[in-house]
């Protein structure tokens, strides 16, 4: 575990950097640490935010000093390898493609010459690895989207993109938590929500699982929106 | 009991220590800007320190009680006035029914923390009463203040309910102590506000003369500055490679820097994770002095060692609760006297306090 840096943030967190790539051999080794520090907590680590390659770790210094958490961590990194991970959850997301739900869609398909159908053939067949959540609650960002519908984003931001709506930017897929302005290709959206203050779980998703997107029509978005 | 919003001020938010546990999902920390003035502000009405209060910029709101209450306005020098009349910050003021408090302007500092006994009564939003614009979660409605709203307010403590029957003399804060601590200085313009920082996490994305500099540079809060960050504007910070960074996790006092060279400080509202690389991080003990900065001001880093930064830090909140221990401790000394039939009373002659037991003779 050489590439392994503990870096220094401020006087009560530190971020434990696996390496400078998005990949998901790097990201396990960040959820394994987590996982090891939630299942043996260290007294005065107060909260946890795991990234692509780093796991921020803040904690109390009244509790717990820089030099041994450093200690500590260092001890802990070298045994990652044994981590039993748990297995791979893959979280089904519905999402009409398309029409009033996706309006980019066929803008998306024509920088392809592809038909709609392709694309959404295209973006509904990978499982895509969630690596993190960030930029506002319940914001996944996705690995794993096929290049063949890479797309810029579009040259004016919307200023409005309702919850739910799925979209492409560059080479990332993503699904927008909240409502917001934005500026990625909206090709469908989810009537399921992923950021809901009221419930049990305000955030659906959680780092390390998996999403699958399952084409809908749109009259089973209205009905599934109804339910909900 | 409730108070009553008669005007809101300029932007007034309900606030606690923050919502904390949601960061791996995105959900931001928000809480007070100025943890010190806050939780002297509670300690004053005689609540728990992470008691949901009001924290307001600049212009503060003007309320009314609908019963005697307890409230304490600390937070920079904040201009007091109970019924237009000039009223001390600092100290806990008995509010009677149907008197208006209100924090008309700041005369130093930016945020005033105003705490009414018993705390604000507000529902807890994933275990915090803080206010999240973003989201419109938290505090009332998830919204600032506005004017006629009605807050409720919890079951006061006993130290509160002493205060108000005037067993209790009022609690007041330490002038010399909070000077000796830096939180509640006096200003002078053109002054430079001295905030320390830790280099990293990404110091070596800079050039090695940059990092250098850092080390007594002095910045000017810009007027894009808010709970979310603070823009810096001075020496702009070269990077030593072009590198993309990949998102990591922020903390409330990570500096940013993006491409342009002008840092941004992390306030309380900061987004959980940025893709920008920061090159230090201000220590904890001196967020609420930066807290209370305003735009215009100026402020010089003084870069210092992380273990420094702790001490300083653990000399920080015990001196929080020194303070807190020391209002206590005059409420349990012999003054007042708690013998049945005797009053007592704080007076405030020519600025000179005096304590005065009453006894009824028949």
């Amino acid at each position: 575990m050489d590439d392994v840096r503990i870096l220094t943030v401020g006087d009560c967190a530190v971020s434990v950097e696996f390496g400078q790539e998005i990949s998901l051999e790097i990201n396990h080794k960040v959820m394994a640490l987590k996982m090891v520090l939630e299942r043996e907590p260290v007294a005065g680590i107060v909260e946890m935010v795991p990234t692509y390659c780093s796991l921020l770790i803040q904690y109390d210094p009244m509790e717990l000093r820089y030099g041994q958490l450093k200690d500590k961590l260092n001890a802990l990194v070298g045994q990652l390898d044994k981590v039993e991970m748990p297995p791979k959850q893959v979280v089904e997301i519905p999402v009409a493609y398309g029409g009033e739900y996706g309006p980019d869609l066929g803008e998306v398909a024509a920088a392809h010459n592809m038909s709609e159908e392709e694309v959404i053939s295209l973006h509904s067949e990978p499982e895509y690895p969630i690596y993190m959540l960030g930029f506002v609650a319940g914001f996944p960002y996705l690995g794993g989207m096929n290049k063949a519908i890479a797309t810029p984003r579009k040259k004016s931001p919307r200023l409005k993109i309702e919850a739910g709506s799925v979209g492409i930017a560059g080479e990332q897929t993503g699904i927008y938590s909240v409502e917001s302005p934005g500026g990625w290709q909206i090709i469908g959206r989810t009537p399921l929500k992923l950021y809901d203050v009221n419930r049990q779980e305000p955030v659906l998703l959680k780092a390390g699982q998996y999403i699958k997107f399952k084409p809908i029509t749109q009259e089973e978005f209205r009905a599934m929106e109804n339910e909900h | 009991m409730s108070i009553k919003v008669i005007n809101s001020g300029l932007m007034t938010t309900i606030q606690d220590n923050g919502r904390m546990g949601y960061q791996a999902s995105g959900m931001q920390v928000s809480g007070d800007m100025d943890r010190y003035s806050a939780s002297i502000a509670n300690a004053l009405v005689g609540n728990d320190g992470d008691a949901a209060l009001l924290e307001c910029t600049y212009l503060g709101p003007e309320l009314e009680a609908s019963e005697d209450v307890l409230v304490a306005v600390t937070g920079g020098e904040p201009k007091v006035l109970v019924d237009n009349q000039p009223a001390h910050a600092y100290e806990s003021l008995i509010l009677h029914k149907g008197q208006h408090l209100k924090v008309a302007s700041m005369e130093e500092g930016t945020r005033a923390y105003i705490a009414i006994d018993g705390g604000i009564d507000v529902p807890l939003v994933l275990g915090s009463h803080s206010t999240n614009l973003k989201l419109g979660i938290g505090g009332a409605d998830g919204s600032k203040l506005y004017n006629g709203e009605v807050l409720n307010t919890g079951e006061p403590s006993e130290l509160a309910k002493s205060i108000l029957s005037g067993q209790y003399h009022v609690r007041h804060t330490d002038h010399e102590f909070m000077q000796h601590h830096h939180l509640w200085h006096e200003n002078h313009p053109g002054d430079s506000h001295e905030i320390r920082i830790v280099l990293g996490p990404q110091d070596d994305y800079f050039t090695p003369e940059a990092v250098k500099a850092l080390d007594g540079a002095v910045y000017t809060i810009s007027n894009e500055s808010d709970r979310m960050g603070y823009r810096l504007e001075g020496e702009v910070i070269h990077r030593a490679t072009q590198k993309d960074m990949i998102t990591d996790g922020i903390v409330f006092g990570s500096i940013q820097v993006p491409p342009n060279g002008q840092p941004i400080i992390m306030m309380a509202d900061h987004q959980t994770t940025g893709g920008y690389p920061k090159i230090a991080t201000v220590i904890s003990a001196d967020l609420p002095l930066l807290a209370q900065c305003s735009p215009g001001s100026k402020i010089t880093f003084k870069v210092i060692s992380v273990e420094e930064a702790q001490d300083i830090y653990i000399s920080f909140r015990k001196a929080l609760q020194e303070q807190i221990a020391l209002m206590d401790e005059e409420a349990a000394e012999e003054w007042p006297d708690r013998r049945p039939g005797v009053r007592n009373y704080n007076l405030k002659i020519d600025g000179q306090l005096f304590r005065v037991s009453v006894e009824q003779i028949k």
